[in-house]
């Protein structure tokens, strides 16, 4: 029923560090995911997309030296594409990914407190149906744990350089080639029910 | 120097860097991949089964998996702490309850708003167990291991997530962002 204690010692290390990085980035605020979705602020990319790069030129070190073995989810056809679907829906709906909406819970926001509970329940309806969804996420089959490189017979450095090569592209296309991939901040006033421990923004914009 | 922790924000190439690095940590140390909703599923299905025992009894789900307070549920809680230790330092807290771009289009009512977040959590979290990952498992640890399913979550789910802004908030909702 638990892991070993020096194993849950070292989930809440990473878990703190995980979650002063998520707080910083800016990623814990609602607005910001909306603005990705909406296709206006670009900080939600440009942190999935930097950690994807650099975690993926060490992972695949480690793995070449022995280290550790990768940890890769089954491509169960259906599982994925509803999954996803309703994923992507939800999160336009609630303004947070699950790791986001417990930082900002953290960060002292009501609507992602309110939306952990949400998750709670969601959670639990997918136990409780778990046996006949099981079967439901493999209805189109189940191509297990493949990475891409395995599926196209490539050699995996092969993609972390494309991968990183749009990564450096995107950066610069973002610093230099528009001032529209520029992280918009401070735009919203702050609440009227807040502590007043909040900074007024230099420039407050009316919404 | 100013103790970084007191800054607002950092640049989100320098987070991102971190966080790839934080995974090769939780690779190196644990062998595990970062990730949030596994210990959600975890959590409710221990309570189902200490609440309703014969209930989970009956359930497929618990001959097939055992639930445990695991690495990855102190992830969670870490997450809260380290989020809440980081806008405690910088005096980063809001409590906002109904945002700005969401009141421009939706109205002022907190019940509103936290019915629609109530309900649109629990949709993300019944779709991120169908798919077995969310946007840190899938997303970030699925993405950087080049895990097949991975990327095509990834693509879906933004995808998905930018239609239903846009049609929620229509393309002048960018405008209030």
């Amino acid at each position: 029923m638990f892991d070993p204690i020096w194993k849950l010692a070292l989930g809440l290390l990473t878990g703190i560090i995980f979650g002063v990085l998520l707080q910083k980035g800016g990623v814990a605020k609602s607005r910001v995911i909306i603005g990705q979705f909406l296709l206006k602020d670009w900080t939600v990319l440009k942190v999935m997309g930097s950690a994807v790069v650099v975690g993926a030129v060490g992972i695949y070190s480690l793995l070449a030296l022995d280290w550790i073995s990768l940890h890769v989810k089954p491509l169960a056809w259906t599982g994925i594409a509803v999954g996803g679907v309703l994923f992507g829906i939800g999160m336009a709906i609630f303004g947070y990914c699950p790791g986001t909406s417990v930082a900002a819970c953290g960060e002292g926001r009501r609507d992602a407190m309110v939306g952990v509970l949400g998750m709670l329940v969601g959670a639990a309806v997918y136990v409780g149906l778990y046996p006949s969804l099981q079967p439901f996420t493999e209805s189109l089959g189940n191509r297990g744990e493949v990475t891409l490189p395995e599926v196209t017979g490539t050699s995996p450095w092969l993609w972390i350089a494309f991968l990183a090569i749009v990564a450096v592209v995107a950066f610069f296309v973002g610093h230099f080639g528009s001032s529209s991939g520029e992280r918009i901040v401070q735009k919203e006033p702050p609440d009227h029910q807040s502590t007043g421990n909040i900074q007024t923004p230099k420039h407050p914009v009316k919404a | 120097m100013k103790n970084p922790l007191r800054n607002k924000e950092w640049p989100p190439y320098v987070v991102g860097l971190c966080i790839g690095v934080l995974s090769w940590f939780a690779f190196a140390t644990a062998n595990h991949p970062l990730g949030i909703t596994t210990s959600f599923e975890d959590g409710v299905a221990l309570i189902e089964q200490l609440f309703a025992p014969q209930w989970a009894a009956s359930n497929e789900y618990f001959t097939q998996k055992t639930p445990k307070i695991s690495w990855e549920t102190m992830l969670v809680v870490g997450v809260f702490l380290g989020a809440m230790f980081s806008s405690l330092a910088s005096g980063d807290r809001e409590r906002i309850v109904v945002s700005a771009i969401w009141e421009q289009r939706f109205g002022p009512s907190i019940t509103v708003r936290m019915t629609a977040a109530f309900l649109g959590a629990g949709l993300m979290m019944f779709g991120a167990r169908l798919a077995q990952g969310c946007t840190s498992g899938h997303g970030i640890s699925g993405s950087l291991q080049l895990a097949a399913s991975s990327w095509l979550f990834s693509i879906l789910f933004f995808g998905t997530g930018v239609a239903t802004a846009i049609l929620l908030y229509g393309r002048k909702g960018a405008n209030h962002v």
